[in-house]
């Protein structure tokens, strides 16, 4: 297995993709000529032309409305907002749309299309620019949503929601772009609407996906070698549909749960997980579900306030140990 | 024409004044057909046409005021917007399309469904949320959808179809050379529709892109209650595409015939040259906003001046004084007409309602792992 950078295996998987189905085509902003704002597409212009990687003007809200009606033709657009803050003015079009023409037309009319789109702090980019809105998109029925945390993960649920029939919220994060990590060659396909058990444990599970899934990942490498701690890292992979019987089989397991998310804290990720925690393994927990989420402001440009809003692997350790306390797990 | 009877400053109402004689064009080869008067259009068009015409009007009359009274009797729910007083413009509009070309409309549009071909028994079926609906059941009025007849949906959400129809001219460039028999989009649109980012940001996209769409701006006079000169800076809504290059005509939209050779026009420019254009239509909506709505901020005298221009009477009267209508003729029409309504009503109240059983069967195309499946108080897990 090749070791290669999450933008790579996003850039590979888009370029295989084009080569495989003369469908698929990408439009976004500055996709083309420009490559890219993070140069995911570099070099695809020059090999596919114009008309299969579209350079789009600032229009959020047509340009992903165009794909959606592109797809109900039977095209598959793949469709680049340069972070998910700007979605924001395409959610029309994708909450009243995208997500409903299957059913509110009677499954008449399949709408094939992915949305690509990188959120995620930690940029000093402040607080319009460093948002994780993946739950927004999590919450509506007819939008598949999915999270990759690994350049792996990155190709085969690239490759998995390119070849999908339903609109799919593809959701990178800024600081996952450079990392490496092996990836499979060949086709690799990621079913999407199902979680990852990272690294297994017996000790405590901890639940995340994106960015906070490679943390959590380096976290329970740490405490494992330093303190002999066993934690069972489950990366989701895919908001929607969630896979809950991974998460629940390993608390039943472990008896212990912490979630980690970049989003905020009240109506979060850790918020459905602890809920479906508490239904499908509550005789089996031995200390309540903690979440460690960002701090609830609009996040600030200056560094210091930055790093105290969002969560980090410090939070993450002192919020198992304190977990692991309350049962004497440590003593 | 009735519609030009009224002089008036306003561009709205003036509207019509302009359309019944000349084309309004902006930038657009003005199309001498539209320049000769609207009765010299009928004399040149063939009688069963005509009767033809007639009978779609009426039908689609009849069709809104039964679907007025099965609302007031709850055999349909939710919202629902008649077109009535928009029977002429539907008949011109549908008649300029072909059988290739993409239909997408707004949430008015039981009698576009039906005079694109659809039978009016499945679009009743659809009112009343049957299986055998349009769209099964799941979109009501608001939302008819069918693939056969390339009406790919009615939209409730103001403005939301104009970028799907947008990308769907985007998927014909995609796929197809231009030509004669190349499918184009029709994109229609409210007056207050234009008011709307998504219009904006749609003719942009067709006009950077020269894509074969013409949209189709139904100027009702009003949005909800609101007039077109209150709502729009630009009231001459045609012109809405200048910002963009984009040519539009003005006509009137009680003249079926005016109707078709604009669209059609336009088609053959969206067809063959790649060229996006704005017809603008201008009529007046008849009653309420939807069926529920009294219309209480138009006066008596607007609502009695409104019911003098019903275009299904005019054009009944027209055409027999024509000689292409005896009364004899007329009635018999309507009599088909009435018939068809009828069975139309029967087939809906007589189709299944869609069974819970179904409920999850439509919100993907494609089953992955962990779809949820759950009704409201079911465990979120699997019970062992
Ligand atoms: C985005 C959005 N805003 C508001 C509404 C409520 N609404 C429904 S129809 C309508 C008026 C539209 O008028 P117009 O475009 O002239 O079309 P008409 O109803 O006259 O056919 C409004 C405000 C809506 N459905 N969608
Ligand atoms: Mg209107």
């Amino acid at each position: 297995m090749a070791v290669i950078t999450y933008r790579q295996a996003l850039h590979d998987t888009l370029r295989a993709e084009l080569l495989r189905d003369p469908n698929v085509f990408l439009m976004g902003e500055e996709i083309g000529v420009f490559e890219g704002s993070y140069k995911i597409t570099a070099g695809l212009l020059a090999e596919f032309g114009p008309e299969r990687v579209r350079d789009t003007p600032i229009s959020e809200e047509g340009f992903v409305g165009a794909a959606i009606g592109a797809a109900m033709l039977g095209l598959r657009p793949v469709v680049e907002i340069m972070t998910i803050n700007f979605s924001i003015l395409a959610m029309d079009q994708i909450v009243n749309h995208a997500a409903k023409i299957h059913a509110m037309f009677g499954g008449q009319c399949a709408v094939p299309m992915v949305i690509r789109t990188p959120g995620g702090g930690g940029q000093q980019l402040a607080a319009t620019h460093s948002q994780n809105l993946e739950v927004w998109y999590a919450h509506v029925p007819g939008l598949k949503v999915v999270t990759p945390a690994t350049p792996a993960d990155a190709k085969g649920l690239l490759a998995a929601s390119i070849r999908d029939d339903d609109p799919v919220m593809f959701i990178e994060n800024l600081a996952l772009y450079n990392t490496k990590g092996e990836v499979p060659e060949g086709d690799y396909v990621t079913e999407i609407g199902t979680a990852n058990v990272m690294k297994e444990g017996e000790d405590i599970t901890i639940v995340s996906y994106s960015r906070m899934a490679a943390v959590a990942l380096d976290v329970a490498r740490r405490l494992e070698e330093d303190e002999g701690i066993r934690a069972e890292v489950v990366d989701l992979r895919s908001l929607r549909p969630l896979d809950r019987t991974t998460v629940v089989e390993s608390v039943r397991k472990t008896g212990k749960a912490v979630v980690i998310e970049e989003d905020w804290l009240s109506y979060g990720v850790g918020a459905e997980i602890a809920a479906t925690i508490q239904e499908g393994a509550f005789d089996y927990l031995d200390a309540p579900v903690r979440r460690v989420a960002a701090a609830e402001v609009p996040l600030p440009y200056a560094k210091p306030l930055e790093l105290a809003a969002l969560p980090d692997a410090t939070a993450l350790v002192k919020v198992i140990h304190e977990t692991l306390d309350a049962t004497r797990f440590r003593g | 024409m009735p519609a030009a009877s009224r002089k008036s400053r306003s561009t709205a109402r003036g509207a019509a004044d302009q359309a019944a004689g000349a084309s309004a064009t902006t930038g657009a080869g003005s199309t001498d057909q539209l320049a000769t008067t609207a009765a010299d259009r009928l004399r040149g068009e063939p009688a069963d046409r005509l009767r033809g015409y007639y009978r779609m009007m009426q039908l689609i009359r009849r069709f809104e005021e039964r679907a007025a009274e099965m609302y007031q009797r709850a055999k349909i729910g939710g919202y629902c917007h008649l077109n009535l007083g928009e029977e002429a413009t539907i008949v011109g509009l549908m008649d300029a399309m072909a059988p290739q070309d993409y239909l997408f409309t707004t949430y008015r549009e039981h009698g576009y469904a039906i005079a694109r071909g659809i039978d009016p028994g499945r679009v009743m079926a659809e009112l009343f949320g049957r299986t055998t609906g349009t769209s099964k059941g799941w979109g009501g009025s608001m939302h008819l959808f069918d693939t056969e007849v390339r009406l790919l949906g009615g939209y409730g959400i103001v403005g939301g179809q104009i970028p799907p129809a947008t990308g769907a001219a985007l998927a014909i460039t995609y796929r197809e050379a231009p030509g004669p028999d190349s499918p184009a989009v029709v994109c229609l649109v409210g007056d207050a529709t234009t008011n709307i980012g998504a219009w904006h940001e749609s003719l942009n996209l067709a006009g950077i892109w020269h894509l074969p769409i013409v949209y189709v701006i139904i100027n009702n006079q009003l949005g909800m209650g609101t007039p077109v000169e209150k709502a729009s800076a630009e009231p001459d809504l045609y012109k809405r595409g200048c910002a963009y290059r984009i040519p539009g005509v003005r006509v009137d939209g009680n003249d079926a015939i005016a109707c078709r050779e604009a669209l059609r026009d336009a088609l053959r420019k969206a067809r063959e040259d790649r060229a996006p254009s704005i017809v603008e239509t201008v009529s007046y909506r008849l009653r309420g906003h939807s069926v529920v709505d009294p219309a209480r901020y138009r006066s008596k005298e607007e609502a009695q001046r409104l019911l003098a221009l019903d275009p299904v009477a005019a054009f009944r009267k027209r055409l027999i004084e024509l000689g292409v209508l005896t009364e004899e003729d007329a009635a018999r029409l309507d009599a088909e007409v009435d018939a068809e309504v009828d069975a139309a009503v029967e087939f809906a109240d007589n189709s299944p309602h869609p069974s819970p059983a179904e409920l999850f069967a439509h919100a993907y195309a494609q089953p992955v792992p962990n779809m949820p499946r759950a009704l409201p108080g079911d465990p979120l897990l699997p019970v062992e």
